[in-house]
């Protein structure tokens, strides 16, 4: 049986509608549980000494007078833990040429850039541990630091591993179609340099980890602010000697990830470690300093990109030089190659073109490594593409909502592949691109704007078409190698009182994973979806899967949940059909009810069928199946991804004396296939628009040239508050994916992918009577204003 | 005579309504004093030099960052913190709007932000949302965009003013 999405009148139809969060009333009152908020019994705490510089060899240490500190209980070198803890290479198979030299908890011998663990102290108290720490003593002989990304590899700037011969750590060049030759011949060719700034993710929550390793039972229990429990639990069990099996990872509540805390960090490893050797539970919570300079980082890029077109706008060819440091190692397991790839992969996504060029080349540098951070590539991907599409209307005199409508695949041409060999199912580019000019009123927008310049303000409207990569298949990482799972299980279970119980592998990080998984349960079984309780987050409770990261959650998690749902509905019926001495497919589950199918009529209430099957089983036929619970796990196999599609459009102001950019306000169509929970993707897509206008206007890592972090704290590193942002209007179209019944794609990065690029083009909008253009995020005011030439120096 | 420098202090405060007494370490935050020794984690640290607002306490009326004072400072002081103020039902019409507006995704701003947006709203009337904005500009959140929590604040305002009225 089939569920009949089509009609919001069917029967426990919770699936496409609003439903409060279950974990959203602790949250509020302060009830949540995050690691920090956990004491467990003779637990101690870690904090880290860490490199001061970007590149040394390390020396002696002297530890006498951190080991002095009343509270310190013992102190740990890079040699110590090298000894109970095997290094990890960050490289995938399918990454073809990818290198990265191995990585240990705490630096040996080398330290590659500041912030980088190289000793750690554990002491009776975080105050005891963090003076301490600042006591120890290491000489640090340093070493030419590589900072630039475009000299990397140049031959006169040192090699940073001089095992691995050069600083190159990736390079892929994609090529399709005669890309010379449409340059050649074309009517117009727009080129521009870009460059997107270091970002980090600034997670409220500081990475957070407390280990407890217990010799008497094997077991070693990890409470860690992680997205990926089950990957975290192969990493700590390889690397730790300790079967699998006899690792638990615990991912309680999490104060926001975004990609942050999907990795693996030296500096956790080292705690899980530490607990290891001394049996006895160590927490490691990082202060803010530690966050900025030992989080990934992400997005640092440089780019050349070129655009040819005909006379009618159409896109002939598109050709991208993408370039980016990545820090000293590639980051483990998911490697530090993924962002150039996807910017490969997503460059010109929107668009029906034929000749395509792209090359990215992923060089080392004594910064801190980067990796994934939510949108992995698109924001880049994304302010390339629709830069220079913006450009080349502008040259050719065309509307950019035009030059677009001419160039996006057509709604009714699916499936195509890319020139970048993507494969789409189905996308809405036309549809909503429609729905967005509507919702923004484009031309009374436009008429404002020429209403305003009258009166000597620039304001403009910018427009970004986008694609997101979701649901990703076992291609994003399981065919290199990297123990990430791609599918994901869940568990559906009846107990005696009618509830029900659902546990998944997908976790929860406040984007509303839980609520999420309660209507898709309780449409499934036929409860409300307060009669459901979700249990995420624990590898020895829930079924294996690969956790909460690239949009995954309701795609595969949300099908999975779904799918073992409508499993239980069927042992209840089975049951329900005996007691009831009917055919199982004349009844129904509504509402907690066993019903007639036909005519709802009310036939046994679930309680009441929980109670038998619990508690009288013998009044029930002897070989009738009674299990009232049921997993089911689920993959996609039709597509390595699930794209979606979207549009997005800010209209901004810029002040042409002071370069400030004042946004008015965005507007975002997406199309995520079925939304199950409007609320929440709405509030998914507005916090992700936030968090790529900070990417556009403020957010940038600084290092000077020897590789000092100059901006690491969040005075210094800026990013959006709530007096600068602006209201956002965002709407959907549904294309559902067929690969499942849910038909579900994700949505957590699309506001994202988009923002950065609308902001871009609307502040050129605004600048373009005056002559000037900016490219180089962020669009702070002192760019702008040598945009205009108004600083020279 | 100046009185020697002591490492420890003996304090005397109210928490959520209760008498509290305690010798706290002279450099102890007020943020560590509450979750370290009196259990109450609902505020958190997180940027630990006053910036992002994610440990906002209330002290004598104000809204404090916990991040900014020390334990030995709030000698006398009234303090409250988002489990007292949930347990007197001081801001459960602020609680329901940030659940019903979906105003919180991971809820480590929130306890800060409830008592950010609970000071503005007991000067009472209606704020504009400009005002809205600019009250809470101290308080980051890195997942809403802000939207909804400024939705949320402008729903109570008006129901309290319309309360007050009626």
């Amino acid at each position: 049986m089939t569920i009949p999405f089509n009609n919001p009148d069917r029967p426990n139809s919770y699936i496409g509608k609003t439903v409060p969060r279950p974990n959203a009333a602790k949250l509020v009152q302060g009830r949540g549980r995050y690691v920090d908020d956990i004491v467990l019994p003779r637990m101690l705490h870690v904090a880290f000494s860490r490199s001061p510089v970007a590149h040394a060899k390390i020396g002696t240490f002297d530890l006498e007078e951190a080991k002095a500190v009343k509270g310190v209980v013992r102190i740990f070198t890079g040699a110590d833990l090298a000894e109970v803890c095997t290094p990890w290479v960050a490289v995938l198979a399918h990454l073809k040429g990818l290198k990265s030299p191995p990585e240990h908890p705490l630096a040996v011998d080398r330290a590659c850039w500041v912030g980088e663990p190289v000793v750690a102290v554990v002491a009776t108290s975080r105050a005891a541990a963090e003076e301490a720490a600042s006591l120890v003593v290491v000489d640090y002989e340093e070493l030419p630091a590589v900072t630039d990304t475009m000299t990397a590899l140049d031959a006169d700037t040192p090699v940073i591993h001089p095992e691995l011969g050069d600083n190159l750590a990736f390079r892929r060049l994609h090529e399709e179609g005669d890309v010379d030759a449409a340059f050649k011949s074309a009517h117009k060719v727009v080129s521009a340099r870009f460059r997107t700034a270091r970002h980090t993710g600034v997670t409220l929550e500081p990475r957070s980890i407390l280990v407890d390793w217990n010799p008497a039972e094997g077991q070693m229990t990890a409470y860690h602010a992680t997205q990926a429990p089950h990957m975290m639990q192969t990493v700590f069990a390889k690397h730790l000697d300790i079967p699998e099996s006899r690792v638990r990872v615990v991912c309680g509540d999490v104060g926001g990830s975004y990609g942050i805390k999907v990795h693996v960090y030296p500096d956790e490893v080292a705690t899980a470690a530490i607990a290891k050797v001394m049996g006895r539970p160590i927490k490691f919570i990082a202060d803010r300093l530690e966050s900025f300079s030992t989080d990934i980082h992400a997005r640092d890029h440089e780019i050349e990109a070129k655009i040819a077109v005909d006379e009618d706008g159409k896109i002939l060819a598109i050709d991208v030089d993408d370039w980016t440091g990545i820090g000293p190692y590639s980051v483990y397991p998911r490697t530090s190659a993924i962002e150039g790839n996807q910017v490969v992969n997503l460059c010109g996504g929107p668009y029906d073109f034929a000749n395509y060029r792209a090359q990215t080349t992923v060089v080392f540098q004594n910064k801190t490594p980067t990796c994934q951070y939510r949108a992995v590539g698109h924001p880049i991907a994304v302010a390339i593409t629709e830069g220079l599409v913006d450009m080349a209307a502008a040259a050719i005199g065309m509307d950019p909502v035009e030059i677009r409508r001419r160039n996006m695949y057509a709604d009714d041409a699916y499936p195509v592949t890319s020139p970048a060999k993507m494969r789409f199912e189905g996308l809405s580019h036309h549809a909503s691109m429609d729905k967005l000019i509507e919702m923004m009123d484009y031309d009374a927008l436009r008429a404002d704007q020429a209403e305003a310049r009258k009166h000597g303000k620039y304001r403009g409207i910018g427009i970004a078409s986008f694609i997101e990569l979701t649901n990703p298949s076992p291609f994003m990482y399981g065919i290199g190698g990297a123990r990430i799972s791609a599918q994901d299980g869940c568990t559906v279970r009846m107990d005696p009182d009618g509830s029900v119980v659902a546990l998944s592998g997908v976790t929860e990080q406040g984007q509303g994973t839980e609520a999420m998984l309660s209507q898709v349960v309780a449409e499934g079984v036929g409860v409300k979806p307060s009669k459901v309780r979700v249990i995420t987050g624990d590898t020895q409770v829930t079924p294996y899967g690969g956790g909460t990261w690239a949009s995954r959650g309701a795609g595969i998690g949300g099908e999975a949940a779904l799918q073992a749902a409508r499993a239980l509905r069927d042992s209840i019926l089975g049951v329900a059909a005996a007691m009831l001495q009917t055919d199982a497919n004349k009844l129904d589950i509504r509402d907690g009810q066993v019903v007639d199918a036909d005519t709802g009529e009310e036939r046994m209430p679930l309680e009441e069928l929980g109670r038998i099957v619990y508690f009288r089983g013998d009044t029930l036929p002897k070989d009738l199946p009674r299990e009232l619970v049921q997993t089911r796990h689920f993959i996609t196999m039709e597509y390595p991804f699930a794209f979606t599609n979207g549009v997005q459009a800010s209209y901004l102001e810029v002040d042409p004396d002071t370069g400030v950019v004042t946004l008015l306000k965005h507007w975002c169509v997406e199309d995520c296939g079925r939304v199950i929970n409007p609320q929440l993707v709405d509030e998914q897509i507005r916090g992700g628009i936030v968090q790529g206008l900070g990417g556009a206007l403020y957010e940038e890592i600084h290092y000077d040239e020897d590789g000092q972090l100059l901006n690491g704290s969040m005075a210094d590193y800026l990013v959006p508050m709530a007096a600068e942002m602006p209201d956002m209007q965002i709407a959907h179209v549904e294309t559902p994916t067929k690969e499942s019944e849910l038909g579900a794609k994700g949505a957590g990065e699309a506001g994202t992918a988009g923002a950065p690029a609308a902001v871009m083009n609307a502040i050129n909008d605004a600048l373009r009577p005056l002559g000037a253009q900016v490219t180089e995020m962020p669009f702070t005011p002192e760019r702008i204003l040598r945009a205009l030439g108004k600083i020279n120096d | 005579m100046t009185e020697p420098f002591r490492d420890k202090v003996d304090v005397s405060m109210t928490v959520n309504g209760e008498p509290v007494e305690a010798r706290v370490p002279a450099g102890q935050h007020m943020i560590d004093f509450l979750r370290l020794e009196l259990g109450l984690t609902g505020a958190h640290a997180s940027c630990e030099h006053g910036v992002c607002g994610a440990c906002t306490i209330r002290v004598d009326g104000d809204a404090v960052r916990g991040c900014l004072m020390l334990a030995a400072q709030a000698d006398g002081a009234e303090v409250w913190t988002v489990e007292g103020l949930t347990d007197t039902n001081t801001i459960d019409d602020l609680q329901d709007a940030f659940i019903a507006r979906n105003a919180l995704q991971c809820g480590f701003c929130t306890p800060g932000m409830l008592v950010a947006a609970e000071e503005l709203l007991s000067k009472g009337g209606v704020p504009s949302r400009a005002e809205i904005r600019e009250h809470l500009s101290g308080n980051y959140c890195r997942c809403t965009g802000y939207e909804a929590i400024i939705d949320a604040v402008e729903s109570v305002a008006q129901d309290r003013a319309g309360k007050v009225t009626a």
